[in-house]
């Protein structure tokens, strides 16, 4: 119980930290920032969300519907594949489009040159950011919404027909409204994603409050200010999870008939031939051609770019998303074993706020946490002077600690939720049963929960692992000097508009990407069986 | 194998009482069984007995030793007291063979591995001892359940609703099967169900339980024909009560004649005095007490009926508009609204006393 308030704590910190640097105004910086940087950053956001949640409620929901409840050619393959783009970050679909798509890309350049077409629409625009934002995180609401089509749509759709609904009344009648909770938390999802991303936006110049965050802190070096943007973005965060909270608790599955199966609606040739042309240029679009592009740029590059620091970020890459991992899952595993130990309101309270880092962008987590860090390190030297003679100038500063930390409190529920559903499903005769057969506490861990858990302490290793590698803002604001990874590589290459030179990077990262795709494809396919 | 004994035993869970001075004495080697509906506390004090639950009041032996009283109790991993679940509870990671042996370590692996061939051939498995658990049916499961509780030489092999997730047929079969293992086995065994006839077919000694406390431990036979009060007359098997006056110590008169038998009367009320003469009374009258007979002069109206087979499950109005129950052999086909002749068959009175 100590432990979950502890963690609960950890994701209390930030919010306290940036909401508390109103105290401490700078009056000219605060003047500059609401005159002529907030209007803009608002502006931005909210034509952000509103274009990406359009964007992915679209994608997300007619895919989910066609893979899910119709049939025709490639349904199968589409069902998986269209969650692919999950294993791109936006960031690196972002740069690809603008290195294809520029005024000086190949593509254009083609249509000018070949054809004389010209006066096509800028990418790097809003509607370009909203675009490739709405690509990148459709896979959110496909994902779910798929799955409440899946156990719940044939019925429903039986049911609406029954009552004499054609099919697409049925459809905007009963099965959409039905899967509502659904898609919004999925949607929810996406959204928290597009405010938290910094790298998309910094490719796009597009300046939300992430970028303005960074900048605050880069440019003005005024950790107040950046404190004080980030307290914003946490408001527009907590709209998101209050939905998203919300719509989770409306979930309720009701599964009647296990899956659409033969009940899947027969689409006619040319309904069938359009369903398959827009899967696969989605598809196409979203994840094929940025692979392919990337992979073409690392064959140009690679002879020359795969020296020995590219070796050392990768392992940086690969040692922090290990470290990290293993400290998810040891804290996941612990909040878990503190809610199975004392059930109870208290403890669902202290564990969904202990997990609430995720809807947090990892700018602010940054901001928030490096801030304390910093504080409790002053404190610390001083003691170390006064009494030990220390005259050095950091302690915790120049450590790993901020951004581990910080990835703790963001990453803490991707490694929970696989723990804590594995642990749901030991039931409480399981434990009384080794009990009765002579088991002490101890065995109990190691002879039947550690077994028993092992997949899913597995899935949020993986999980944990991959998001970490990609995550990029968190990274770049709090590593200490000498430790960077592929997504800073990626960062600092496409700040410097080299589309080329950070394929490479970009690519080890997909392909790390892919796996927990396949991991949650397997698992999927398995639990249907 | 040890004989099991609660003494006054209660408990209480936020200021409600679960179960209230429960005693009783199951003798070493027998089958025992806590049997009434949901709610009564009797899965309550299973877990008492097997170590979940603290007690109140009272004590719990099992072989003579202490193993409960209030504020201190044997942890559950000492006790070597088997359990069956509901659910069996089987440990999804491990083979058959492995969840027999769970609790069989520290010994020999050669002793270890007798053991659980003994076992698996015990209850009729010995080809799946390489399976996994969701490979078995419910049938197997239970039985892999049943093993595992009995592999470590328990003192005492408890069973919460074990067969109330398999269907009717395989449940009768079953409830036979395991009687007999755990006869072979000697071992003592509680078992705790809300269904009866699981109760009948497998206990030698039945506990009927209600709102926290037992209203009757007794055989089977005697639960049936000299239930304690009107719950356990009422929840165990089928019947109807008719008013009566009591007419001297050995006869009763109800509206179909007078009753001869054991009397004074028993009395459901604490501290009612035995009534001897003239005090009006209640009759118990099972479904096989009274029997049809086309030639007696005594006619009831068929009111409702049920076939079952072998034989109908009459329910007849009687001349005065009370209600009884009749078996009558299934070639006596009567139609409803009919009257038919009846005579009773009774071989001991059992009647409460009018409050």
């Amino acid at each position: 119980m100590l432990f979950a308030l502890a963690i609960a704590a950890l994701v209390l910190v930030p919010v306290a930290v940036t909401f508390s640097s109103f105290a401490q105004v700078e009056g000219d910086i605060l003047a500059h920032l609401t005159e002529f940087v907030l209007p803009e950053l608002v502006g931005n956001t909210l034509w952000l969300v509103l274009g990406v949640g359009l964007g992915v409620s679209v994608l997300g929901v007619s895919l989910a519907w066609l893979t899910a409840m119709c049939e025709f050619p490639g349904r199968r393959l589409f069902g998986w594949a269209l969650l692919l783009p999950l294993a791109l970050p936006a960031y690196v679909t972002a740069f690809v489009a603008i290195g294809l798509l520029d005024f000086t890309g190949p593509l254009l350049t083609w249509l000018r040159e070949g054809w004389g077409i010209t006066g096509l629409p800028e990418i790097r625009s809003r509607g370009g950011v909203i675009l490739v934002m709405s690509l990148a995180l459709y896979p959110y609401v496909y994902l779910i919404a798929k799955n409440a089509f899946a156990t719940q749509g044939a019925i429903a759709l039986e049911a609406a027909q029954s009552l004499g609904l054609s099919r697409t009344q049925g459809f905007f009648r009963v099965a959409l409204p039905m899967a509502r909770p659904w898609i919004a938390a999925g949607l929810m999802l996406a959204l928290m994603e597009t405010l938290a991303d910094f790298g998309t936006m910094a490719i796009f110049n597009y300046d939300t409050f992430t970028t303005a965050i960074y900048k605050a802190w880069y440019s003005l070096f005024s950790l107040a200010a950046a404190a004080q943007l980030a307290s914003i973005l946490i408001l527009f965060v907590l709209v998101a999870v209050v939905f998203e909270q919300r719509s989770r608790t409306r979930m309720r599955y009701s599964t009647v008939g296990r899956s659409a199966g033969s009940r899947r609606i027969k689409l006619s040739p040319l309904l069938a031939g359009l369903a398959f042309a827009y899967a696969a240029a989605v598809l196409a679009i979203a994840f094929l051609i940025p692979v392919t592009q990337l992979a073409l740029w690392t064959r140009d590059v690679i002879a020359d770019d795969l020296d020995a620091r590219y070796w050392a970020f990768a392992w940086h890459s690969v040692l922090l998303a290990g470290i990290g991992a293993l400290m998810v899952v040891a804290a996941a595993l612990l909040l878990a074993y503190a809610g199975r130990q004392r059930p109870g309101q208290a403890m669902v309270w202290t564990q969904r706020l202990a997990t609430l880092g995720y809807a947090f962008p990892g700018a602010v987590l940054a901001v928030g946490l490096f801030i304390p860090v910093a504080a409790l390190d002053n404190w610390l030297i001083d003691i170390g002077h006064a009494w030990f003679g220390f005259d050095g100038t950091e302690i915790l500063k120049g450590t790993l600690l901020v951004m581990l930390l910080a990835y703790l409190v963001r990453f803490l529920a991707v490694g929970f939720g696989p723990i804590d559903s594995g642990l749901h499903r030991i039931t409480r005769n399981v434990d009384e049963a080794a009990r009765n057969l002579g088991t002490s506490a101890a065995g109990l861990l190691t002879r039947v929960h550690l077994p028993m858990l092992r997949a899913s302490l597995l899935t949020a290793a993986t999980l944990a692992f991959v998001d970490i590698m990609k995550e990029m803002p968190i990274t770049l604001m709090t590593r200490p000097f000498g430790w960077d990874t592929l997504a800073v590589r990626v960062f600092e290459m496409t700040s410097e508009g080299e589309w080329e030179r950070a394929a490479l990077p970009s690519l080890a990262i997909v392909i790390a990407g892919i796996i927990p795709i396949i991991l949650l494809t397997w698992r999927g396919a398995r639990s249907l069986d | 194998m040890a004989e099991l004994i609660l003494d006054s035993v209660s408990q209480s869970y936020a200021q409600r009482q679960i179960i209230a001075d429960l005693t009783f004495t199951l003798p070493e080697g027998a089958i025992g069984c806590l049997l009434g509906p949901s709610g009564c506390g009797k899965t309550t004090a299973l877990r008492c007995i097997s170590g979940f639950e603290p007690i109140q009041s009272g004590e719990i032996r099992i072989g003579g030793e202490v193993v409960s009283r209030p504020g201190w109790m044997l942890p559950a991993e000492k006790r070597r007291v088997g359990m069956v679940f509901q659910d069996y509870a089987l440990f999804p990671h491990l083979t058959v063979a492995d969840n027999v042996g769970f609790g069989l370590r520290g010994k020999a692996a050669a002793e270890k591995q007798a053991r659980i061939d003994e076992l698996l051939e015990l209850v009729g498995l010995a080809g799946h001892a390489g399976q996994f658990p969701h490979q078995l049916s419910g049938g197997q499961q239970q039985r892999v359940a049943l093993a595992r509780a009995l592999a470590p030489r328990p003192r005492l092999i408890l069973m919460d609703e074990p067969f109330s997730n398999l269907d009717v047929e395989l449940r009768e079969r079953l409830s036979l099967e395991v009687r007999d293992i755990l006869k072979r086995e000697a071992t003592t065994a509680l078992i705790v169900t809300h269904d009866q006839h699981e109760a009948f077919s497998m206990a030698d000694w039945v506990g009927v339980m209600h709102e926290g406390r037992i209203q009757q431990w007794d055989t089977p036979y005697n639960l049936y024909h000299e239930p304690a009060n009107r719950f356990v007359a009422d929840f165990v098997g089928q019947g109807a009560l008719l008013t009566g006056e009591v007419i001297n110590d050995h006869q009763v008169e109800i509206e179909l004649g007078v009753l001869n038998g054991h009397m004074p009367v028993e009395c459901d009320a604490s501290g009612c005095e035995k009534c001897v003469r003239n005090c009006r009374v209640d009759v118990l009258l099972r479904p096989d007490d009274i029997i049809h007979d086309d030639d007696s002069l005594l006619l009831a109206e068929v009111e409702n009926k049920a076939f079952r087979g072998a034989e109908f499950l009459y329910t007849l109005k009687l001349p005065s508009g009370q209600r009884a129950l009749s078996l009558v052999p299934s070639h006596h086909n009567h139609a409803i609204g009919e009257k038919i002749g009846i005579k009773l068959a009774v071989d001991h009175v059992v009647a409460f006393r009018r409050e």
